[in-house]
């Protein structure tokens, strides 16, 4: 544990260029968590994304059975099963369970694929922990684009998406086509959970998507300020974790949680003082 | 499901002033049939409602109240019939329509302050960020939320507000796009007098400065009774069209609801009686004579 602090250790890692390529890749993903969380939050969608970010776990393990990339399977399985969640009514009674009913089935379909994979561990191990050391630039490249794309499509769709979340009664007679607009978003919150999966591990890939937006709602209920306090928070955590689980050598994800846990804690004490005043603009 | 039989008379309305012409009415439906397989909630539905008219739609629970409304927002297929709202069909988001929905409360996790929500009316329906607009925005959100008393508490969590609070909010949501036809879906329910008496305020007022037509759903006229220039009551399938005095009679109620119904005037409100427990929804909602309307008048 004396390594945790050790700043010239960090200071000397921080310049190799692996690095700086992990810190580029985790501040385009703490970009895209944080102006994707509101959303999401505002949509109680977060059981929807963890039921995402496994199945994106199950189309990696697919991919390294089959000797494909693994991002881009993780990608693949991740939108399937965004799809497949953004079909079902958010409203129907049964909409969790449904989660739950597939989340375990791809999770445990996965599993036998981890099994049958007999390259290396460390493989495996990356797709449920993360690994955003060792990065190759393809990898980078790919989570720029669809970063491009989803910031693009975001911006597009923001008010009917904001509309169709908050209100989706009166944005449905105001002619919102919130049918189709909850698709399209399970797709781009699809498309960031994959590329999250590769760098902090679908088991943790909430700590990016939910808790900062979670925190930043806690704290403000005006949109655009729980964005940039969400973006803020995201990178925090993403860029930070980094920065911290390089002198130890420790998994990346340990610190990202630690961290966007950190901040929810505060955010949610801030929160609970404030209660009573009403005053949470 | 016959209502030929009871289908107003041709000359029962035509004489008051808000008949117009189909090319004017806000909204116009001729002969709409609503049915949901061999289920016809309503039949042969003839209605001209005139710019600047207070239509109130009456009935009990099933009667086909909600899908009039869904049909005004283009939510719901007419099975047969013409329909044009604000002089076009009612396609999807006919920006001429506003809408107030039930109160309901609103989840209160859900972070976004009441100008948000108002916001959301005047331009949540577009497409982009919207920040070229931003100012003329703020500045008609910042006008109707005067002009509806939420000024007070437009900057708060929608969420942490009472069930009045919400509603007024919901009432400058609709008017925030300045709508020729406002459709208001129940919006007094679980409201307390006073802010049913604040809303029904401020959409008449809307109406009247503005020239807008309203269609209000509601279990019971009462609260908005003053304000009614004509009534739309269903029942069963079977309907009429007239005005308070025409169709809040015991007559036609008996015939409407093919029971024998009693109509009760006291200080200005109805109070319709049926028979014991036979108008079922109707007693069991309260409709038209809850406890605590009585000591009230307008």
């Amino acid at each position: 544990m004396d390594k945790l602090f050790d700043i010239d250790l960090t200071l000397r890692l921080l310049s190799l260029p692996f690095v700086t390529t992990a810190l580029i890749v985790a501040a385009v993903l703490g970009l895209l968590a944080g102006v994707l969380g509101p959303l999401i939050v505002s949509r109680n969608m977060a059981f929807s994304v963890h039921g995402t970010s496994e199945l994106a776990l199950t189309g990696g393990a697919a991919a390294l059975l089959l000797g494909w990339d693994v991002g881009n399977g993780a990608l693949a399985g991740a939108i399937v099963a965004a799809l497949v969640l953004g079909l079902l009514s958010r409203r129907s009674a049964d909409y969790d369970s449904v989660i739950g009913v597939v989340l375990a089935f791809g999770l445990g379909l996965g599993v036998l694929m981890l099994w049958l994979y007999k390259g290396r561990a460390a493989n495996k191990f990356g797709l449920l922990t993360g690994q955003i050391v060792g990065q190759d630039f393809a990898s980078v490249a790919l989570l720029s684009g669809c970063a491009v794309v989803v910031l693009g499509l975001l911006a597009a769709l923001y008010r009917p998406l904001l509309f169709a979340g908050v209100d989706p009664e009166v944005a449905r007679a105001r002619g919102v086509p919130t049918t189709a607009l909850a698709l399209v978003f399970a797709v781009m919150v699809g498309a960031a959970t994959a590329l999250g999966v590769r760098t902090v591990g679908s088991l943790l890939v909430l700590a990016l998507m939910v808790t900062p937006a979670a925190a930043a709602c806690r704290i403000t209920a005006s949109p655009l300020k729980a964005t940039l306090l969400a973006v803020l928070f995201a990178e925090v955590a993403a860029v930070g974790g980094i920065v911290l689980s390089l002198a130890p050598g420790a998994p990346v994800s340990a610190f990202v949680t630690a961290l966007s846990f950190l901040i929810y804690l505060v955010c949610w004490a801030i929160s609970r003082t404030r209660r009573g005043s009403l005053t949470r603009a | 499901m016959s209502r030929a039989d009871i289908r107003p008379a041709p000359t029962a309305v035509s004489t008051e002033p808000w008949e117009s012409t189909v090319e004017h009415a806000a909204v116009a439906l001729a002969g709409a049939r609503l049915a949901y397989g061999d289920r016809v909630l309503w039949d042969g539905l003839d209605l001209d409602v005139a710019p600047g008219e207070f239509v109130a739609v009456l009935g009990p629970n099933g009667s086909g109240k909600t899908s009039l409304m869904r049909v005004l927002l283009g939510l719901q297929k007419l099975s047969a019939g013409t329909i044009r709202v604000a002089g076009a069909a009612p396609g999807k988001g006919n920006r001429a329509i506003g809408y107030i929905p039930q109160q309901r409360a609103i989840d209160p996790t859900v972070a976004v302050r009441g100008r948000d929500l108002v916001g959301l009316g005047y331009d949540g329906h577009r497409w982009g960020l919207g920040l070229a607009g931003m100012r003329a925005r703020r500045q008609r959100v910042d006008a109707v939320l005067a002009a509806v008393g939420a000024t007070g508490f437009a900057d708060r969590p929608v969420g942490l507000l009472s069930g009045g609070e919400q509603q007024r909010l919901r009432v400058a949501q609709a008017l925030v796009g300045e709508p020729r036809v406002l459709l208001c879906d129940e919006p007094l329910l679980s409201l307390d007098l006073a802010h049913q008496r604040a809303v029904s305020t401020l959409i008449d007022r809307h109406r009247r400065e503005t020239g807008s037509a309203v269609l209000f759903v509601t279990h019971e006229i009462n609260p908005v009774l003053p304000l009614v220039d004509r009534v739309v009551y269903l029942v069963d399938g079977r309907f009429r069209v007239g005005t308070p005095e025409q169709v809040m009679t015991s007559e036609t109620l008996s015939e409407l609801y093919r029971t024998d119904v009693s109509v009760v005037r006291v200080r200005g409100q109805i109070h319709v009686v049926g028979a014991h427990g036979q108008l079922g929804d109707l007693c069991e909602n309260g409709a038209h004579h809850p406890p605590h309307q009585d000591t009230v008048d307008h």
